[in-house]
């Protein structure tokens, strides 16, 4: 276990050292600086805004700013929508796979198009090589981008004085993807290769194995699209298994790797929204209160997993963390990650939104399964996803600094700007459609036969799966108790409408907020003023995190993982 | 209907640029620095493909080091990975450990009851895990040498030959490729292949 602590250990400070650098080199591309790779890029992205007759000079308006990323989200799920369609008559299909039918084809380009990446399809089976680079792993860069300029838009209104504008969407899209998703794909995708990601345009490899066998065994080209998937916190597998799968995760070290690439782009916005802010502690506070909550999760996932399954150790196996073996819950596990790097992968591919897993979900201890429904649910704000994540860190924020006001009396403020009726309206707005959709449907998808047939383990842990499938769903984050079969129809429709809401019942209050607020004057900070910088501000933003999140959910959860715990103690088999 | 016209020329050039030149040039770039683990890390005995070193296969026969349970498909199946999905108070999960258990107890005289490593009888996350646990060898290992008639001092030196350590030192879990071990045993004992 000493080890696998160390682990942990190495990967909270090499996140600690990436945020400043890369949240700096961020915050110099979106304010048009300067950077090293200019020399390259710079034409390239002049040329990007030509030929899509860009004026990047011209900076929008709330309004304008919202309908051009939801015309670009529109335009893009249908492209994915026709690939995915047609892809039995396009090239580089060497498995000859057919296209895609509508329901399942309309749920994937919703899934790809919100950075949800919910899987309907079994990838190695159901689509092409070129639906997953030209569709789906394109969608992983465009879905992120889009993410990372919301939140430079809303870094702006936070931060401006007496301004109505939020810069240019267009022109935020193409930096993202240009000068920050591109060139760390490039790199690091290589680096994924040479320990074993395949990136090939062969067909499947028949093998005859050593007992005589035949084996078929998928290729493709899928560094490339494993490096955007994680860094993106897209999530969506090529293969079925997604990251436990060899060839997308072959290694430790492309485990610790992949793991970093998720959490590199949504930790250093903190930093780049210190800069924004003209006070790097306002990052920092961000960041404290997120790490401190993903440790809490680390700490719960990693005692219940090593603890194990005691019905296995009725039956004469041995959980026993030793020299020779991780021990712990090994059901759905890969013994190349153990306990250790599993349970960390888990936390944090559900603070984000990436819902890439390296182990089977549905088979974790209750008490590790229930936290990381619970990561979700707190609503994307441990970190969270690329760009929407800090949005949802602050929106907690003005809700921390709410309560503060409320404590003492007095109008609060956030960054200089004071927090009025609207902007509360907007920041609860922007909180409740969270638990009002996951909780709905997981209501709806409950009492329905066609909701809770779906459910592939009976009892408490059944409940799980469909509270876990809404939860995912809503939060954008799209990993699965996948024992739930989310293909019929009453789940493919619930599934796209709580994607959908998820991502834009959200962004639009945000962007909302963020212009209300950018109208404001800001005024100096007095002795009344609460600052947002210390630590009695990052515990206050725990705790309100923390709270809202268990009052909405203990209720379902006690009926869920929580009481699945105590049953599995006392040997109930369902 | 500017914003339209911007989308729609937006959509064409990330399809070219992200979802056509960025991966063909990375495939190129990957086919000549390593091709090896590119296509697949596969492992040629004789100049036939017989596996690749990162994706499990069946072993059935007592001679060979046998992988983990698997749930890709009907097992090992490396074109359906998956895992079991079954949460851990499911009555199917408890009875397939309670069968797998019964019988790895009677086939390896290695192994006693209380003491069955955790992965043997738990399926891996992807089903096509290649690597077996250190203690789930050394169990597996006296099995192995009876069927083969090698001295199991023999058989366990090849397991330690076999076995991965922590990547850097600290990285993950030590290991063994169940491929890699089994085509040494074979190896060892002068059969050129299958």
């Amino acid at each position: 276990m000493a080890w696998g602590i160390l682990q942990i250990v190495v990967f909270i400070v090499l996140l600690a050292l990436i945020a400043k650098p890369l949240g700096a080199y961020m915050a110099h591309v979106y304010r048009g600086e300067r950077t090293f790779l200019h020399p390259v890029l710079r034409p390239v992205e002049r040329l990007t805004y030509r030929l899509c007759g860009v004026d990047e000079t011209r900076e929008m308006g709330v309004v304008a700013y919202a309908v051009s990323m939801l015309v670009f989200n529109f335009v893009v799920l249908l492209f994915i929508y026709a690939v995915l369609r047609l892809q039995g008559h396009l090239p580089l299909n060497p498995a000859h796979v057919p296209g895609m039918n509508p329901a399942d084809a309309f749920n994937t380009a919703v899934s790809f198009a919100t950075n949800t990446n919910w899987q309907v399809y079994v990838p190695e089976t159901a689509v092409s090589y070129l639906t997953q680079m030209l569709a789906l792993a394109r969608e992983n860069f465009v879905s992120a981008a889009l993410g990372m300029a919301v939140a430079v838009a809303f870094f702006r209104g936070l931060t401006r004085k007496s301004s109505r504008e939020l810069g240019n969407f267009w022109v935020d899209f193409t930096r993202s993807f240009l000068y920050i998703l591109l060139p760390i794909s490039v790199v690091f995708g290589l680096v994924l290769v040479s320990q074993g990601v395949v990136q090939n345009l062969n067909a499947p490899t028949k093998a005859v194995t050593v007992e005589g066998i035949t084996q078929t065994i998928a290729q493709g080209p899928f560094a490339s699209q494993e490096i955007i998937k994680e860094l993106g916190t897209n999530g969506g597998g090529s293969y079925n298994a997604n990251s436990a799968h060899p060839y997308e995760n072959p290694s430790p070290f492309t485990n610790l790797l992949e793991m970093l690439l998720i959490l590199a782009i949504p930790v250093s916005l903190t930093y780049t929204f210190g800069r924004f802010a003209g006070n790097q502690r306002q990052g920092w506070a961000l960041f404290a209160a997120a790490m401190v909550i993903l440790l809490m999760s680390v700490a719960v996932m990693y005692a219940s997993e090593q603890k194990g399954n005691p019905n296995f150790t009725k039956l004469g196996v041995t959980q026993a963390a030793t020299a020779t073996q991780s021990g712990g819950n090994m059901e759905g596990k890969e013994s190349r990650f153990g306990i250790s790097a599993s349970i960390l992968w888990a936390t944090v591919t559900t603070d984000t939104s990436c819902g890439a897993v390296n182990n089977a979900h549905d088979s974790l201890t209750p008490l590790a399964g229930g936290m990381a429904m619970l990561n979700i649910a707190l609503g994307e704000v441990v970190f969270g996803g690329v760009g929407v994540g800090i949005m949802g860190l602050l929106v907690n924020a003005i809700l921390a600094v709410f309560i503060a006001g409320l404590m003492v009396g007095r109008t609060p403020e956030f960054l200089g700007k004071k927090i009025e009726g609207r902007e509360m309206k907007l920041a609860v707005l922007a909180v409740l459609y969270f638990c009002v959709t996951a909780l709905g449907f997981a209501a709806l998808a409950s009492v329905l036969p066609a909701g809770s047939n779906a459910a592939l383990n009976a009892g408490p842990h059944g409940l799980s799966e469909i509270l876990y499938g809404t939860i995912s769903q809503t939060g954008n984050n799209g990993s699965a108790f996948a024992g739930l079969t989310a293909s019929g129809s009453f789940w493919a429709t619930i599934g796209g409408l709580a994607m959908m809401w998820g991502r834009f019942f959200f962004i639009i209050p945000c962007l909302a907020l963020a212009s209300s607020l950018g109208a404001k004057k800001t005024v100096p900070p007095s002795s009344g003023t609460f600052p947002t910088t210390g630590v009695i501000f990052v515990a206050l933003l725990v705790g309100v995190i923390l709270i809202v999140g268990a009052l909405t959910y203990f209720p379902s959860f006690a009926l869920g993982p929580i009481v699945e715990h105590y049953l599995m103690y006392a040997g109930k088999l369902f | 209907m500017k914003h339209l016209g911007t989308a729609l020329r937006m959509t064409v050039l990330t399809a070219v640029l992200l979802g056509l030149i960025y991966p063909l040039a990375m495939t190129g770039i990957a086919q000549v620095i390593f091709p090896g683990a590119a296509n697949g890390s596969l492992v040629k005995v004789n100049g036939r493909v017989v596996g690749s070193s990162l994706i499990a296969q069946q072993f059935t026969a007592a001679k060979y080091f046998q992988s983990r349970p698997s749930a890709a498909g009907n097992g090992y199946d490396g074109m359906a990975s998956s895992f079991s999905n079954l949460g851990p108070t499911n009555a199917k999960l408890i009875a397939r450990v309670k069968a797998d258990t019964a019988k790895l107890l009677s086939q390896n005289p290695g192994l006693k009851a209380g003491s069955v490593p955790v992965d043997m009888v738990t399926t891996s996350g992807s089903g096509l895990d290649p690597d077996i646990t250190v203690a789930n060898a050394r169990v597996q290992a006296p099995r192995v040498a009876a069927a083969r008639g090698m001295g199991l001092t023999s058989v366990l030196a090849l397991v330690a030959k076999y076995t991965t350590g922590r990547q850097l030192v600290f990285l993950g879990e030590s290991r063994v490729n169940v491929l890699r071990l089994n085509l040494a045993l074979d190896a060892a004992q002068g059969v050129r292949g299958p």
